[in-house]
């Protein structure tokens, strides 16, 4: 359905997309992931010809972005990452604009825009200003004019961005349920929206293509290692961070640890293992042993930026940067995370 | 050209839905009616007094009245029509609502068309009002029609090429203040480009007169249309528009 072959946009200064090739097929629906700035929102503008590629070709359904764009823009509907919505216009009459705009007419556009009125439940609003809609209507509304057409495939930027945890939820129900109808390729930084809505991913950053695999195999890789984040603290006065931290880098299967967050009477670690290595059991024993109380124990949801750490065996760019290390450990005043290694520390 | 008659009708309803036509509207028709009040004034009070000292001064109301009366309405023009056309893609690029319009199986040129066309339309409203005070003209005296005619015609034209420079400008910025500001600049620039013909008889004096919107608007004020000045006008017009879809595409480019 789409097709994309060594597609560069450069800006005046920058490269924002840079050679990347990947194929769609009909019906799925592709996560495009990648971190702020990575070249999510330029690729997806040039699919929808919004903007010309600097070099490399788009075909959709079959259509050149550059030589028959008309044709290609019939056939595509496009949520860009603020809903592109006229504030004084009511929600049907808009619905209905954009419908005309995209050829439709008569008995078929009433037709269509009554049936996304229903399908993105937005009924209750059709009457409104869109200017005086909530952020989750204006978003939904947003969903309802890219489908207004009933297009072959369907490009979001970020479909969830700034929704509250029912609508996003809501939304990505809406978005699982078109797939039948509609190919789709939705971009977003948030992995569990990956996880829960698409059947292939689509990995960049900075531009360049890091992976593309599916779901499956992508969680199979990244899931190698496991986090866990635990909070303890001290029975009375002031908690000795590094000597917790000394204390669970001693646990079995434990990689590093990792003061997240110190206050004076507890603190947040982060321990990281090998999957299957480290029971959790002992990590508590560790805390309660060592005679702090656990406030908490949980596993870290894997971010973002650790799966590109696992796919890409690169640092990512936040960690890039050479951080200053402190002579002295400085818990109690948030210093910036120290993690202690089997390497450094050869208790275990 | 349906896809123009979509965007002209979008466009028509917003200028109606969100007030900017209806202050732009009794503005002008105060203004203008303002105007009116003075023009009729002035004649009445002539007349009489010819009649009273016993001269008799030929006296017409097209050319006392509806001719000075029109020229006013191109300088109110100067004021208005930056308004008319600031939000035009200022606004749908702050919004992000360009996007929709440039990923919809539309051409530019149809949007740039339907956008302006509607521009015009609001602009014949505005006209429109003038001709309510006109009326009693109609009904109290017998002006020549036809010459009135023409000057609408004339000023219809004037504004046309004044409104697509407008349009131009719109797609340059995303600001709508800017936009306003910098086409009240450029079509004050095109208005007074005329005065140098005053003092001045060189060249690039000639070149600078010619240049002027309100040089070429003197033909149809009289009532005649000049096939060179509606040359002038649609070629500026012409020239407008074209810059509009240029600005538009090289939008696509940077955007």
């Amino acid at each position: 359905m789409i097709t994309v072959k060594e597609l560069t946009r450069r800006y005046a200064r920058t490269v924002a997309v840079n050679q990347i090739s990947f194929t769609v097929d009909k019906g799925q629906i592709v996560g495009f992931l990648g971190p702020n700035g990575a070249g999510k929102t330029t690729t997806m503008r040039m699919l929808t010809c919004f903007l010309p590629p600097t070099s490399g070709t788009a075909t959709v359904a079959g259509f050149d972005v550059l030589d028959q764009s008309l044709e290609v823009r019939r056939r595509i509907g496009y949520l860009p990452e603020t809903p592109p919505l006229y504030p004084d216009m009511e929600t049907r009459d808009y619905l209905r604009f954009v419908g005309r705009l995209k050829g439709l007419s008569g008995e078929e556009l009433d037709r269509r825009v009554d049936y996304v009125i229903g399908r993105c439940a937005v009924s209750d609003v059709k009457h409104k200003l869109l200017g005086k809609l909530s952020k989750g209507y204006r978003q939904r509304v947003g969903l309802a004019q890219a489908i207004v057409h009933n297009p072959d495939v369907l490009i979001l930027d970020e479909p969830t961005a700034g929704l509250d945890p029912k609508q996003i939820n809501e939304t990505r129900a809406l978005i699982r349920d078109l797939a039948g109808e509609h190919t789709i390729i939705l971009s977003t930084h948030i992995l569990p929206e990956v996880e829960q809505t698409c059947q292939q991913v689509i990995i960049i950053n900075k531009g360049r293509l890091v992976a593309t695999d599916s779901v499956a195999n992508l969680e199979g890789r990244a899931r190698g290692a496991e986090t866990m984040v635990l909070e303890a603290a001290a029975r009375s006065g002031v908690l000795d961070a590094g000597a917790v931290q000394r204390r669970l880098a001693q646990v079995p299967g434990v990689g590093s640890v990792l003061i997240k967050e110190a206050r004076p009477a507890s603190a947040i670690f982060e321990t990281e293992s090998r999957k299957g290595e480290l029971r959790r059991g002992d990590l508590a024993r560790a805390v309660i042993e060592g005679g702090w109380d656990l406030n908490e124990i949980r596993p870290a949801a894997m971010t973002l930026e650790e799966i590109f750490l696992r796919l890409t065996g690169s640092e990512p760019a936040a960690a890039a940067e050479p951080t200053p290390e402190p002579a002295e450990p400085a818990p109690h005043e948030g210093a910036p995370a120290q993690a202690i290694s089997d390497a450094e520390e050869p208790h275990a | 050209m349906k896809n123009t008659w979509i965007i002209f009708s979008k466009e028509m309803k917003s200028y109606f839905s969100s007030w900017v036509a209806y202050v732009l509207l009794v503005l002008f028709a105060v203004a203008f009616g303002y105007m009116f009040w003075i023009a009729l004034d002035y004649f009445v009070t002539a007349g009489m007094e010819m009649q009273m000292s016993g001269q008799s001064y030929p006296m017409s109301i097209n050319e006392q009245i509806i001719r000075p009366l029109l020229g006013n309405v191109s300088v109110l023009s100067l004021f208005f029509i930056p308004v008319i056309t600031m939000r035009l893609f200022a606004e749908e690029k702050r919004t992000g609502t360009i996007e929709l319009l440039a990923t919809s199986p539309v051409r530019d040129f149809e949007i740039i068309f339907g956008k302006w066309l509607a521009a015009l339309g609001l602009y014949a409203c505005l006209l429109a009002c003038t001709a309510i005070d006109f009326v009693f003209l109609f009904v109290y005296g017998h002006p020549d029609l036809k010459p009135l005619a023409a000057a609408y015609l004339g000023l219809l034209l004037q504004a046309g090429g004044l409104l697509a420079l407008g349009t131009f400008i719109s797609t340059l910025t995303r600001n709508q203040i800017i936009a306003g500001a910098s086409t009240f600049a450029a079509c004050l620039m095109l208005y007074v480009f005329a005065w140098v013909s005053g003092f001045n008889s060189s060249t690039w004096a000639t070149v600078l007169a010619y240049l002027s919107v309100v040089t070429h608007d003197d033909s149809f004020a009289k009532g005649v249309i000049e096939s060179k000045d509606a040359i002038y006008y649609l070629t500026v017009i012409f020239l407008g528009l074209f810059f509009t879809a240029r600005s538009m595409e090289s939008l696509r480019w940077r955007a």
